[in-house]
């Protein structure tokens, strides 16, 4: 499988509330060494042929993420970390 | 004067959108997202709602819609184009604004009346109202907090660009209070409220929103008596 995944996150100045929400619940679990949780997206992109970091790079770029409050990683998944 | 009203799978609030413009004066033109031809429109208002259901972001996918092609292309030239909610969302995305709406800080969908003051009236969409006038209209969003970088918000205090500030309440953590912007034109308008929920009595908690609708309705006339090219109709 050609898959590219790409991991979209808010930039570090952004607020994020649904993250702050979640370490606020944490204690509930009895968690209390947390002291910071943010929640980002992780898209798989499966390519028909080769997995093009290029087109998943302009993909990523032009509609994934908004440059403005978000930044975004991409790398081909190996096989293996596919199967685990 | 035809007011183009776009219509995008999970649009909310084209209908009264479309109203709004009539009652203010205008012909309404209904705009189907995935048709480039705007059929002529003299403006053109991106309403509210869930465009393709907010999946990815507010406003990511419409922004790639047919028609916004053609409207992107129009706003650059000039076409006085509103987005209000979703349609402002749909601007940021589209980049013809600058910024981003991002989930309210406190996590909660907020739906009441909310009072703003008009800042900015050098704009095609609000120079009906008055500088510092206080207006009354419903405000209703989960991703409706105002962001952008420093530099960004100082330039756009700077250069005059904020049209309308959130007072009484900031209903969604908006930056330094900003519930609408302009572009540097003055043609490109975003808002969070909804205008159009506020143009009659028995619907809206005032008539306030009306004054979008009647600003760029005198934006056009002027236009139309500057140019012997003006496509409007009278």
């Amino acid at each position: 499988m050609a898959r590219v995944v790409v991991d979209v996150m808010l930039k570090p100045e952004i607020l994020d509330p649904q993250g702050q929400a979640v370490a606020n619940a944490l204690p509930r679990l009895g968690v209390t060494d947390v002291s910071s949780v943010r929640i980002g997206r992780r898209i798989e992109i499966d390519f028909t042929g080769e997995p093009d970091l290029d087109r998943a790079r302009e993909i990523a770029d032009k509609l994934l993420a908004n440059p403005v409050i978000e930044d975004f990683e991409i790398r081909v998944e190996s096989a293996s970390a596919e199967v685990a | 004067m035809r007011i183009g009203v776009v219509t995008f799978p999970g649009s909310l609030d084209d209908g009264d959108a479309a109203r709004a413009a009539r009652i203010a004066g205008a012909e309404a033109v209904r705009l189907w997202h995935g048709d480039p031809d705007l059929h002529g429109v003299d403006a053109v208002v991106l309403p509210g709602g869930f465009s393709y259901g907010d999946y990815l972001r507010c406003g990511a996918i419409a922004r790639f819609a047919p028609v916004m092609e053609s409207i992107i292309d129009a706003a650059r030239g000039g076409l006085p184009v509103l987005g209000i909610c979703n349609g402002f969302q749909v601007l940021c995305e589209a980049h013809l604004l600058p910024g981003a709406l991002t989930r309210n800080q406190h996590l909660h969908f907020r739906n009441r009346d909310q009072w703003l003051k008009v800042e900015a009236t050098n704009t095609a969409w609000t120079n009906d109202f008055t500088p510092g006038q206080e207006i009354l209209i419903p405000v209703k969003n989960g991703e409706g907090c105002f962001v952008a970088d420093t530099r960004t918000l100082d330039a756009l205090e700077a250069e005059g660009r904020v049209i309308a500030r959130y007072i009484k309440g900031n209903p969604n953590g908006s930056q330094r209070d900003i519930a609408g912007i302009t572009n540097e034109a003055g043609n490109v308008v975003g808002i969070m409220p909804h205008p159009e929920h506020a143009v009659e009595a028995l619907t809206g908690p005032s008539l306030d929103g009306l004054g979008f609708f009647t600003s760029v309705l005198r934006a056009l006339a002027g236009a139309s008596v500057d140019s012997q090219l003006a496509g409007g109709q009278q």
